[in-house]
């Protein structure tokens, strides 16, 4: 299918069209990067044309489900930029240690690479044991892998670099076990976390927390989408608390802007009013 | 180019792989400071921490040089890098965006990704250039360009520290114009006001 064939009125209605029948609301999706991902999945599912796509869409409950799966992104890493972890180990954990009780939402985590790299940070800086964290994602399928804990090794090296450089206490390879090509993370790593489905676009806050990491999800939003998030944010994050997001992300032009304080270089904000 | 039916420029693209930082530091500073167009950027590189690639880049230019953000405001007469591990697209609402999807010709920025957007979003105006490098990334972004009616520049090959990615270019896509390092900037400034036939 050629991407011309997706116009972006057509593309309009059908996502409105889906969040009035499923409540999956993306019209405040930035449309460069739906558009790629829509043409993607044409191509995957070999549908021809608009109108077999928004027929099965309508017509098929399930295949909707893999639908959003696609169109998301869900690619993660386990320690991505890890001098933004080394910040987060140097200079916000050692706040949350003041903490009696300390809770972190992971908004977005996918497939719960970010997950897995936050509760290895908590344990080496014994604060694992007074923790929870809320690992939540709008996809049940990708939560379902984030549970598991299972990934391919094949990213390993990668990631034990990355590890060390964020400041990692030891080896990353002695909190899993390698069988052939997959590891599975030690089962303790989860045991403080909740993983959960949610919809930043509809779900409203569910807890207070003293650090909420969204990373690389803001990216898909327009900014009028964005600035409801960042209000579902700090309705969210206790005074105090901070605020964490992707490299390339910012609370500019955001209402956020006045009453947070970015802490050094990385993205990484604390609420101050 | 004078036989040629322009439209004004809205964005120049440009791409390049393994040996083209020396081509673009051969061609930035002479770039015309009111060249009237932005200028996008791709060019693969390591996802490293440590990469200084923007300030180099504000050396080497007397335009505006920045790193992309998140729904960054396309201007003219500024140079927009692709940041490391991100693609980059653009939106109808004159924004860059970035994703983080999946690699393309193992390359994160890809140049086909942002050739491909900057030819559905500007059409005839896009023109878009491609380096030196090892791979076939932005070959099929050229196809894209050239079939929305934009214009399509491929480096020389014979000029290209690795010749593949320009070769592979002019192989499949009819090039409007094969150029050299040395004409690079002097082509790029005469977009700048060149003149509609129609």
């Amino acid at each position: 299918m050629d991407t011309a064939v997706l116009r972006e009125h057509e593309l309009d209605s059908l996502f409105q069209e889906i969040a009035e029948k499923y409540g999956y609301d993306f019209t405040l999706y930035s449309k460069a990067s739906l558009k790629r991902r829509v043409h993607r999945i044409c191509l995957m599912d070999k549908l021809y044309s608009f109108a077999e796509l928004r027929y099965r869409l309508i017509h098929d409950p399930e295949y909707l489900q893999r639908f959003v799966e696609e169109i998301t992104v869900n690619v993660t890493e386990m320690y991505r930029d890890p001098i933004f972890y080394k910040t987060l180990r140097e200079e916000v954990l050692p706040q949350l240690a003041t903490y009696p009780f300390i809770r972190i939402w992971i908004a977005g985590c996918a497939t719960g690479e970010e997950v897995y790299s936050v509760a290895i940070m908590l344990q080496e800086a014994n604060l694992y044991d007074r923790s929870l964290i809320y690992a939540t994602d709008l996809n049940p399928s990708v939560l379902e892998k984030a549970r598991n804990g299972v990934f391919s090794i094949r990213h390993m090296k990668q990631y034990s670099e990355n590890y060390i450089i964020s400041g990692g206490k030891k080896e990353l390879s002695s909190y899993y076990m390698a069988n052939y090509d997959l590891i599975k993370f030690d089962d303790k790593l989860k045991e403080r976390v909740v993983f959960s489905t949610h919809n930043l676009v509809s779900d409203a806050s569910f807890n207070e927390f003293q650090l909420i990491i969204c990373r690389n999800v803001l990216i898909y939003f327009e900014r009028e989408l964005q600035h409801k998030v960042f209000n579902l944010f700090d309705s969210s994050l206790e005074k105090l608390g901070y605020l964490a997001l992707g490299s390339k992300e910012s609370i500019r032009f955001s209402n956020l802007e006045q009453t947070y304080k970015k802490i050094g270089v990385e993205k990484i904000w604390r609420k101050v009013q | 180019m004078e036989n040629r039916n322009f439209k004004d420029t809205g964005v120049v693209l440009i791409g390049g792989s393994a040996g083209s930082l020396k081509v673009l530091f051969e061609l930035l500073p002479d770039l015309d400071e009111d060249l009237g167009f932005p200028i996008i950027v791709v060019v693969h590189r390591k996802a490293a921490p440590d990469s200084h690639l923007e300030s180099v880049f504000k050396k080497h230019t007397k335009l505006n040089a920045v790193e992309i953000e998140d729904k960054m405001p396309l201007k003219a007469n500024t140079i927009y890098l692709a940041p490391a591990d991100y693609h980059v697209l653009l939106e109808t609402t004159n924004e860059l965006a970035l994703d983080y999807s999946e690699k393309l010709h193992y390359s994160r920025p890809s140049i086909d990704v942002t050739f491909q957007s900057g030819a559905e979003i500007f059409g005839s105006s896009a023109v878009a250039l491609l380096l030196s490098g090892a791979n076939h990334d932005g070959v099929q972004g050229l196809k894209h360009i050239k079939s929305a009616g934009g214009t399509v520049l491929i480096q020389d090959p014979d000029t290209a520290e690795v010749d593949l990615m320009p070769r592979e270019a002019t192989i499949q896509v009819i090039a409007d114009y094969i150029i050299k390092p040395t004409e690079m900037a002097k082509f790029i400034n005469k977009l700048a006001n060149r003149i509609d036939h129609n």
